[in-house]
């Protein structure tokens, strides 16, 4: 037992001095869900019971207000597609095969939210041991249940007259916002995501989320076609275009391959 | 409150969708890796959807209601002079929603 004890808490520990303050800040704005949704008249397990089972922050700030004006379900399958279409892009590159048990990738995937794959994959992969990625995980979703948890009691009777603290979820997608841009430079992307939401909320307000994602992904089409042309029709000039450095980038099994050699 | 069964079903939706999501590529990665179209995506998307979201968020400022729109101005201001200035996303979320929550409960404004 003491040796379980042994092995456990270093992992535990590494954990939380990589994640600590993101948890922290999770089990903040989980008493921020839990006010909201009570705001909403939701009664007080509604967020817990929500963060708990979905785990996807920000559809779920969405979604309660969905749920409380009865949008029908097809609305509601389609917003969680849209809004966490992201995910499809972080199993591509999420160390999974550091986690180990079938239980443990289960969960792994399960609970591969933004702050999950952010916090695991800018680490060295075979520096992470599968029960350190597990408890990072373990920790962000405790922590925004138990954040739900607590706004949900504590909104419905003290907090239930203040107002703006839907905010933290504008605060939250800004300070994304700003971390991606500043992480690529990429201000083409910028460019073409507050085009389409400033047009999306010009022409169709009323869905404008749904809108803006779909024509900004129609424009990242066009923009991978035009890409791909233009390195067709100048072969040789060298000049590495995104086509070109995707290609040059190693693969996950080639990275899989150097870590456990 | 809307009904149990309402709620259950709309929630399970989610989390089968969300899930199924988050699954899809591990099952696909062969196949999904040698896709160029699929690498261009993968790096400009989550950027555009974040952008995007924020966007939604601002727009949806009301600038007729209580405050006129100047909490949640004064707190997008807080937040990202925050973030720029100590790179801590919890310390810029904290703080852009204290000036927010601050100015819309404690400040009498027009």
């Amino acid at each position: 037992m003491g040796i379980s004890r042994g092995q456990r808490a270093p992992h535990l520990a590494a954990a939380a001095g990589d994640a600590g303050v993101i948890w922290a800040g999770l089990f903040a704005l989980g008493i921020g869900f839990g006010v909201l949704t009570t705001g909403y008249g939701f009664a007080w397990w509604v967020a817990p019971v929500l963060s708990a089972a979905l785990f996807a922050g920000s559809v779920e700030f969405i979604l309660v207000g969905m749920l409380a004006a009865g949008a029908p379900i097809g609305a509601i399958v389609l917003t969680t597609f849209l809004v966490n279409s992201r995910h499809l892009f972080y199993g591509l590159t999420f160390p999974l095969h550091r986690v180990t048990g079938r239980l443990g990738k289960a969960y792994s995937v399960f609970a591969l939210c933004d702050e999950a794959y952010a916090l695991t994959t800018a680490k060295d992969p075979a520096a992470l041991s599968s029960r350190r990625i597990l408890w990072t995980q373990a920790g962000l979703h405790a922590s925004w249940a138990l954040g739900a948890l607590a706004g949900g009691l504590v909104g419905s009777t003290l907090l239930a007259g203040l107002e703006g603290m839907d905010f933290v979820l504008t605060a939250l997608f800004t300070v994304l916002t700003v971390d991606a841009v500043r992480e690529s430079r990429d201000w083409t992307t910028l460019g073409l995501a507050i085009g389409t939401a400033v047009a999306a909320q010009a022409f169709v307000p009323g869905s404008m989320l749904l809108a803006a994602m779909g024509a900004f992904t129609a424009a990242l089409v066009v923009r991978h076609r035009l890409a791909r042309r233009r390195a067709k029709g100048e072969p040789g000039l060298g000049e590495p275009d995104a086509v070109g450095r995707a290609a040059v980038e190693p693969s996950p099994e080639a990275l899989e391959a150097a870590h456990r050699a | 409150m809307p009904d149990p069964g309402y709620l259950l079903t709309a929630l399970a939706a989610a989390v089968a969708i969300t899930v199924g999501l988050r699954a899809l590529p591990f099952l696909m990665v062969g196949f999904l890796r040698d896709s160029a179209f699929l690498a261009d995506l993968g790096r400009w998307m989550p950027l555009g959807a974040v952008a995007i979201l924020a966007a939604s968020c601002v727009f949806a400022i009301d600038l007729g209601g209580h405050g006129r729109g100047i909490p949640e101005i004064a707190g997008l201001a807080a937040t990202v002079g925050a973030h720029l200035w100590r790179r801590n996303a919890v310390v810029s979320i904290a703080a852009g929603t204290g000036v927010c929550l601050v100015l819309a409960n404690a400040v009498p404004l027009p």
